[in-house]
């Protein structure tokens, strides 16, 4: 059902340089137009008819489990320590030493599968997949080929249509299974001495591999679904999920067929490391697959790698062709048995055991349960909640405003959406590193629902804040004398002021052109700087006007 | 002194009779002195004196940690032993010096036990002679005794000592002609489908492999991980209770380890046996199973039935599949075992430098012997996609039904198998080495491994002199952690047997010609 659903989504693409800039998916083809007119000179135009092409993308995502240890050593888990510092025997593969679970990568695991509605495999296996690799110190990975710790799940993600807030759908993808298995360490080649180094500080940590189903058919929606599968996986601490520290990684399958036929032969885009990227490289490769099919050409079922400078993928240099893997089960590790409350044995230690019920029951609310709660609680639009829960701690920011103020949560969220947001993007700074505090941010939207200050005061004051020079808003506002005018002779005189200078206007006004009212609002608020209401002096105005 | 067992001596030790000082160093003179045997790889003589003056302080101050308090012992090269090489008899691992201990030899440091050292095995325990070690074969010390050489009949005096010299089997041979030789009281092997028990017959010695899952294999390199299982060599089987008491129990970085906790006990003084009921598998009567072993093996079966135990004949079907599935399963498991021998973080690592793969494949090449390599290229056969199924998965089945015939008959009320433990009593250097690997082992084990596949723990009793003079064992398979019943099996037949003690002639003349020897038998 979900896969029909995610499937009907309008995942027919045509040659964009056929189709005109009008086609169905117009936005990210800026550095493919070049490219693809360059070439599509070459093609005999209608060679290719029109027959439309349906993309078909499915993802390997591996996530870092956030561990303190790994996942069958006590070695620390820690980014950027300094190299093969955090190894221990059996990281290194030191004869007769053997692999113990840790408890805590398998917890993970169990709130990831259950958080993407999968079913928890009670009894699951390990297993060794063989390669030889000089980052792979044993000459396997030990991994759960055979029966994973969860299987059968789904996520739902949302997204925007043609790039508009305003337009959001609701997409799910098929989970097929998550399994436990262990990184690689890091090979650094060395190529003018000719050499490799290798860290194994990465050997070992826990990894989930997060497989989902070919649901999807462009990059926006891949993005989409890995965009919320980092949120889950934040949420529930079970990864920090973090692309550039290689905390998330993301394989891209890739395939494009006719309507009603077979899928096509499928290539794997890797080396994508961030989710912007992961959009560009699905969408260059389907319109690159196209492209050569309609070319006459056929596609390879190879490997790839994005280069994020030029914007496409490249033919990776294949390690040894065909792999066979020689998969056989870990003999040192008995199957994981997982306990839910009915099959818990009584009797039995609970630190020993893991069980499935008491993590269920402990779930944190996923990002689309806060996001509704949001919605439902503070009156904000969907698209806001999305806007909220995208970047770490502005939710919490909102809602710390939002108590704190008497202004209506449907006002604060424009300020914290357009105001702050834009200006933390602006300067790269995260929710945690705003100069200005929730505490900050509320005073002055409480001077601005008093009517102590118009908004454009008050983003005056906000500009003053950002500084970070410990003054409140209203000592800003007192300081640089922001606060309205409240002497009402004051105003009529300068709005008075304003009528007399502006007598074409006014005449206009007379002759029933209202708009050139606001002409003469705007001056009156440029006259005071800003200090002046406008709803106070719009009436001022009017009635002078009618005097 | 050095002939008592390891009760008695701990008892001489208590009682002030010897120092651990002493007792250290008149084995490691013996040891010296039998050398041409080639029973160790590496002596560890001045960590020995260290642990042993170490242990007699403890007994001064009136507080030895325990029976194993100053007793020497000895350790196969296939062990973990921090600060002392670990070699596994390969080129592989030659120099190797692991940093941490085997938990079975923290265990016995940490009571106190003298680590005299680590004993010499076929190549990475593969092979039923050890014969096959980079360090030369090892020769049984029965053959320089003197109940041997009164039978065996020299063609001519000059031939006399190179032609006849008798295998220890294997492939824990060192730590089975250590003990038989006296120059420990107790020693580990590690038994993956015969390896303690088939040498422990061919010297006199009881060997016993515990059940898989009751000691843990953290720190023993590993051969088969899902059969491997540390093996006991001892003079008597009190002693082989004692040791197993020291050793058994869960283990934290073994996660096979079973997590209930082990009782260590002690066995009765006069076993009974008559409630007992006994099973022959007729299986186990095989092809080249030498007359005078089948005599003693009945003989023994008579023995139980005069003492009013039950004795039945039973039936273990599957059995003659064994090999086979062993075969598939074994080097399979080496396959993958070995795949992390590639000479990046320890072991030798070849000059070749054109690229890391050329590096991988000289590495290897030159580390593992041919026994080695052609398990890794057999077992990495059998786990291709397309035979994956048809060899490993068939041999996964088969196994199952071999363990499963065992619990049926354990199930029908039968306590104990007995058996043979090997074909024959052992065979020349000469002879042994007529024979590839492969086709010894697969003859070797062939009484042996089904214990492994099930887990089951087994013990080889020495029974008898061969007509040659040699040691004849019998084996006891006892049910799933039953190690107690199992033992004070063997403890009544060891009674009654009366099993004689080696007599060895003066062992100082061979000397000289055991180096030429272990020059020429290492490996290209």
């Amino acid at each position: 059902m979900a896969a029909v659903a995610a499937r009907g989504c309008g995942g027919v693409w045509r040659r964009a340089w056929q189709h005109g800039a009008g086609g169905p998916r117009p936005s990210s083809r800026g550095q493919r137009a070049a490219a693809s007119s360059a070439r599509g000179a070459v093609v005999p135009v209608g060679k290719s008819g029109l027959a439309p092409w349906v993309p078909v993308v499915g993802l390997e995502i591996h996530a870092q489990i956030s561990s303190n240890s790994k996942l069958f050593s006590g070695s620390q888990v820690q980014f950027a320590a300094p190299p093969n510092s955090l190894v221990s025997f059996f990281d290194a593969s030191l004869p007769g030493t053997l692999p113990v679970l840790n408890r805590r990568c398998v917890e993970a695991a169990v709130m990831t599968g259950l958080a993407l509605n999968c079913s928890i495999n009670k009894k699951s296996l390990f297993d060794r997949k063989h390669y030889f690799y000089a980052d792979l110190p044993a000459g396997y990975q030990i991994t759960q080929q055979r029966v994973p710790i969860a299987v059968n799940g789904s996520l739902s993600y949302s997204l925007c249509i043609d790039n508009k807030m305003s337009q959001m759908v609701t997409k799910t993808v098929r989970i097929k299974q998550i399994q436990l298995e262990q990184d690689s360490g890091k090979s650094l080649h060395d190529d003018t001495r000719s050499q490799t180094l290798v860290d194994l500080n990465r050997a070992g940590v826990g990894l989930m591999e997060v497989v989902m189903e070919p649901d999807m058919c462009c990059g926006e929606e891949a993005a989409a679904a890995v965009r919320e599968l980092q949120l889950i996986l934040q949420t529930l601490g079970s990864s920090q999920a973090v692309m550039a520290e290689g905390q998330l990684r993301v394989d891209a399958n890739v395939s494009v067929h006719h309507p009603g036929e077979p899928y096509g032969v499928r290539t794997e885009v890797k080396n994508i490391n961030s989710i912007r990227f992961l959009a560009k490289a699905v969408d260059y490769e389907i319109q690159r697959q196209i492209e050569e099919l309609e070319n006459g050409g056929t596609i390879l079922n190879e490997t790839r790698a994005f280069d994020s400078k030029l914007g496409c993928t490249v033919p990776m240099r294949d390690k040894e062709g065909k792999q066979d893997y020689r998969f056989m089960p870990e003999p040192n590790l008995p199957p994981l048995i997982l306990y839910d409350a009915k099959s818990l044995p009584a009797n039995m230690n609970h630190q020993q055991v893991v069980n499935i019920d008491w993590i269920h029951e402990r779930l944190p609310d996923l990002p689309s349960v806060t996001r509704a709660k949001l919605v439902e609680r503070y009156g904000i639009l969907p698209e806001h909640s999305f806007a909220l829960l995208n970047e770490d701690g502005l939710t919490e920011f909102f809602e710390n405003v939002v108590k704190q103020t008497q202004m209506k949560p449907k006002k604060v969220i424009g300020w914290i959406l357009n105001v702050l947001l834009s200006y933390l993007k602006q300067h790269s700074l995260t929710v945690k590193e705003s100069p200005v505090s929730s505490v900050l941010m509320a005073d002055l939207l409480n001077l601005l629902e008093k009517k102590e200050i118009s908004s454009t005061a008050a983003k005056q004051v906000l500009a003053e804040l950002w500084k970070g020079e410990g003054k409140t808003p209203l000592e800003i506002v007192k300081e640089k004398k922001l606060e309205l005018i409240q002497d009402q002779k004051e105003l009529e005189q300068i709005c008075q002021a304003v009528i007399d200078g502006q007598e074409n206007e006014v005449m206009a006004i007379k002759a029933g052109n209202l708009k050139v009212l606001n002409k003469l609002i705007g001056l009156v608020q440029r006259e005071t700087q800003g200090r002046s209401n406008p709803v106070l002096v719009k009436q001022l105005l009017e009635k002078k006007l009618s005097e | 002194m050095l002939r008592a067992s390891l009760r008695e001596v701990s008892a001489a030790l208590r009682e002030g009779h010897v120092t651990p000082t002493e007792l250290c160093q008149r084995c490691l003179a013996l040891l010296k002195s039998t050398r041409f045997l080639n029973a160790y790889i590496t002596v560890a003589e001045e960590t020995a004196l260290k642990q042993a003056e170490e242990s007699e302080k403890r007994y001064k101050r009136g507080q030895p940690l325990g029976v194993l308090d100053g007793i020497p012992i000895a350790v196969k090269d296939n062990f973990n032993t921090a600060g002392i090489e670990t070699t596994c008899a390969s080129n592989m691992l030659k120099g190797y010096i692991s940093p941490y201990n085997a938990t079975v030899v923290q265990k016995l440091l940490d009571q106190g036990a003298v680590l005299l050292g680590k004993t010499n095995l076929d190549e990475f325990a593969m092979g039923s002679g050890s014969t096959d070690g980079v360090f030369g074969p090892v020769r049984n010390p029965w053959s320089y005794s003197r109940q041997y050489k009164e039978k065996s009949v020299p063609k001519s005096l000059s031939e006399d000592e190179e032609s006849n010299w008798v295998i220890t089997g294997g492939s824990s041979g060192g730590s089975a002609a250590a003990v038989s030789s006296f120059t420990c009281f107790a020693a580990l092997g590690s038994d993956t489908g015969g390896s303690t028990r088939n040498p422990a017959a061919h010297c006199g010695v009881v060997g016993l492999k515990p059940t898989y899952g009751l000691i843990s294999r953290h720190g023993l390199i590993p051969l088969v991980n899902s059969m491997d299982v540390p093996g006991i060599l001892t003079r008597c089987v009190d002693d082989a209770a004692i040791v197993l008491g020291s050793l058994a129990g869960h283990d934290p970085k073994d996660s096979t380890t079973i997590q209930d906790n082990f009782k260590p006990f002690e066995l009765p003084n006069l076993p009974d046996v008559s409630k007992l009921s006994i099973g022959i598998p007729k299986e186990y009567h095989a092809p080249g199973l030498s007359s005078e072993i089948l005599a003693l093996w009945s003989k023994a079966a008579d023995l139980f039935k005069n003492a009013g135990a039950q004795v039945t004949e039973v039936s273990l079907p599957h059995t003659r599949y064994s090999i086979v599935c062993y075969h598939v399963l074994c080097t399979a498991e080496v396959a993958s075992n070995m795949a992390r021998f590639d000479g990046l973080e320890y072991g030798h690592r070849s000059d070749m430098n054109k690229s890391t793969e050329s590096m991988y494949a000289a590495t290897r090449r030159e580390g593992f012997n041919d026994v080695v390599r052609g398990r890794i290229l057999s077992g990495n056969y059998f786990l291709l996609k397309q035979n994956y199924e048809n060899y490993f998965i068939k041999a996964q089945k088969v196994r199952r039904l071999i363990a499963n015939d065992f619990l049926k008959v354990f199930g029908s009320g039968v306590d104990i198998l007995l058996t043979p433990t090997t074909l024959s009593d052992a065979v020349p250097y000469m002879e042994f080495i007529k024979e590839d690997n492969r086709t010894r082992s697969a003859q070797d084990d062939i009484l042996t491994q089904a214990a492994n596949m099930a887990g089951l723990p087994a013990i080889n009793v020495p029974a008898a002199l061969s007509e040659r003079g040699l040691p004849i064992g019998l084996q006891f398979i006892g049910r799933s952690f039953q190690e107690k019943q199992l033992l004070t099996v063997a403890k009544w037949f060891e009674k009654q047997v009366k099993f004689p003690m080696i007599q060895l002639e003066e062992v100082k003349r061979h000397s000289h010609d055991v180096f030429q020897h272990q020059k020429s038998a290492s490996f290209s």
